[in-house]
């Protein structure tokens, strides 16, 4: 063979493996959707809604997880949406280039990737332990924690797509720092910022190893926020794994819900924000 | 004209309070994500002192892990978690390195967002999806198809043959690696695809200039040029892989042991910590996994600095060549 025509195979055989490779990726994707249908389906009804987790053979619903996961999702986000947006904002607006900036820059990339079953312990040793006893709040604020190093970077992320000139213009005028960026910057950056809170959310409604031991479970209804509280991904986890064919259906709609809500969220986010900076890469 | 705001000294005293305020607000805000790292290092370290005070450093090198006789050790857990996530790794980064060059050099134009997207969403799924998903469809598939294969013709091998010798349980570590490998191909993806775009068109198009093929100009030119940049997303993919609770936990079996075989169940830091720890009684079993979750947290947090740090200084050179 020659030169040429190896390099041409070589070629042609690396790229080859290349869509492979992307096919192999996009194949798992849709094996997991598959089987989330096909088994979540099944047991989609209105009493999924309406009742209770049931003891074993019993029949129920996933009420009692699905306002569990809810109250504690929101208050994660409440407790961690704010702190994270001012944060971000420091880094954008104020600090930029000092040095205790890029610190705090680099530690909140630490914190975005570090192990979410190391926050749940440090919150059981924060609050869980102080209380003497698992509680809704406690999961609440694992999942603050979680939540806030998210919007921390896009916040930041965001802040500095507004163009200079806009502050400027507004400095210009004899404004603070305070005023331009509650009133100029902000607004500007307003639906990138809901991206990134919404996108913090998608992050914590499926998270289940912080829960673990903060907020437990509960099998009954509970809206007592220093009570172990029900949610979601910790009775997929239990269902899943109990050799109860009505926990394990549960289960299943349980993961079909969440999933949907979190891939209906973040293409959302996605669009939004493709809308925000078109010709862009997000 | 309006010029109050400049001469009335009450109003620019309270807008310069006002402005105090805000910026100690978000100054505070800053600042808390540094406690936040020191509040976790510290109440680690207190949690786990009476097990590190108790076995010293015997506790790294120990694989006793027994509730009953009160002994613990973190050798397997901490050989699970190495060993799934190395070999995660090495299931993942020639996958992610090829959908890296397919969004990036190959893809058409109409193609590259859809996919490039899809492959994000694979991120978004919650790993306890991947659990259950690793539990009851690759598990068995796994065990019927696959792993009677390895075992028959891995098995008799001289050096690797111990590693796919026993029985085919479906769970186990390689049935954990498998779905960590999966977790992990979109982040190292999105980071191989993000640092080959930060490649300048004109070095690319220089060698297609010369003669290059596509894969040549890849490998020749666009790989040395992202090498920092790709070490960076692996590391991160690394990271995501070592710290894994959920998904590892269903699938790996959760057996205190190491066994010679991949094929037989272990554990891991993440997924003993997430079966035990609620159930634990008694200050030293509970300190026990505790001290794991720091080992956890040295092992991941060396390894997400580092990645972070070849990712800020590409990011620097790529400022800077602009």
């Amino acid at each position: 063979m020659s030169r040429r025509a190896l390099r041409k195979l070589v070629n042609a055989l690396a790229l080859a493996l290349s869509g492979v490779a992307t096919a192999i990726g996009l194949f798992f994707l849709g094996a997991i959707l598959w089987t989330l249908l096909r088994n979540g389906l099944a047991g989609m009804s209105l009493q999924l809604f309406t009742a209770m987790t049931p003891p074993p053979g019993g029949s129920g619903g996933l009420l009692n997880a699905i306002y569990g996961s809810v109250v504690m999702t929101l208050i994660g986000i409440l407790i961690g949406g704010p702190i994270g947006m001012l944060a971000g904002t420091y880094l954008a607006e104020y600090g930029r280039t000092t040095r205790i900036s890029s610190v705090i820059r680099f530690v909140n990339d630490v914190l975005l990737s570090a192990p979410s079953i190391i926050i749940g312990l440090f919150v059981y040793e924060l609050l869980v332990i102080r209380m003497g006893h698992f509680s809704a709040i406690a999961g609440a604020v694992a999942l603050a924690i979680i939540a806030m190093p998210v919007t921390v970077r896009t916040t930041e992320d965001m802040l500095n797509l507004v163009p200079q000139g806009m502050k400027d213009a507004s400095t210009a005028m004899g404004a603070y720092p305070w005023r331009t960026i509650t009133s100029v910057i902000y607004p500007a950056a307003r639906s990138g910022i809901v991206t990134g809170l919404l996108l913090a959310v998608a992050r914590i409604s499926g998270e289940t190893a912080p829960l673990l031991f903060t907020a437990l479970n509960n099998q009954f209804w509970s809206s007592t926020l220093t009570a172990p509280m029900a949610n979601l991904p910790v009775v997929i986890f239990q269902f899943a794994l109990s050799p109860y064919p009505n926990w394990q259906q549960l289960a299943w709609s349980g993961a079909l819900l969440i999933t949907g809500s979190i891939l209906i969220l973040s293409i959302t986010a996605r669009v939004v924000v493709a809308r925000l900076n078109p010709g862009g890469k997000q | 004209m309006n010029t109050v705001a400049a001469i009335d000294p009450r109003h620019a005293a309270g807008q310069r309070l006002r402005e105090r305020v805000f910026r100690g607000a978000t100054l505070a805000a800053a600042l808390l994500v540094l406690l936040l790292l020191g509040g976790v290092t510290v109440s680690l370290l207190a949690g786990a002192w009476p097990a590190f005070t108790h076995f010293k450093l015997s506790f790294l090198a120990r694989e006793v892990w027994n509730p009953v006789t009160d002994q613990y050790g973190a050798l397997a857990p901490v050989y699970g978690t190495v060993v799934t996530s190395l070999l995660a790794m090495l299931f993942a980064i020639p996958v992610s390195f090829g959908i890296g060059i397919f969004l990036t050099e190959l893809a058409p134009h109409w193609l590259k967002r859809p996919v490039g997207v899809a492959i994000e969403l694979l991120a978004a799924v919650p790993s306890i999806i991947y659990g259950i998903w690793g539990l009851f469809v690759l598990a068995p598939v796994l065990q019927r198809h696959v792993q009677p294969w390895l075992i028959e013709v891995l098995g008799p091998l001289p050096l690797i043959g111990s590693l796919f010798q026993g029985p085919p349980f479906g769970i186990g570590v390689l049935t954990a690696s498998f779905v960590l490998a999966i977790m992990v191909i979109p982040f190292i993806s999105a980071v191989t695809r993000d640092v080959f775009e930060t490649v300048p068109d004109v070095l690319k198009e220089s060698a297609y200039g010369l003669g290059a093929t596509t894969w040549e100009v890849i490998w020749q030119v666009v790989v040395p040029y992202a090498r920092g940049g790709m070490i960076g997303g692996i590391m991160l993919g690394l990271g995501r892989a070592l710290g894994e609770t959920m998904a590892v936990t269903f699938v790996i079996g959760n057996a205190h042991r190491i066994g010679s075989s991949l094929l037989a169940p272990g554990t891991t830091i993440s997924a003993s910590i997430a079966n035990e720890f609620a159930e634990a009684v008694g200050d030293l079993y509970t300190s026990s996994l505790v001290a794991l979750g720091a080992l956890l947290f040295l092992i991941t947090f060396s390894v997400i600095a580092a990645a972070r740090f070849m990712l800020l200084r590409l990011e620097r050179k790529a400022l800077s060549a602009v």
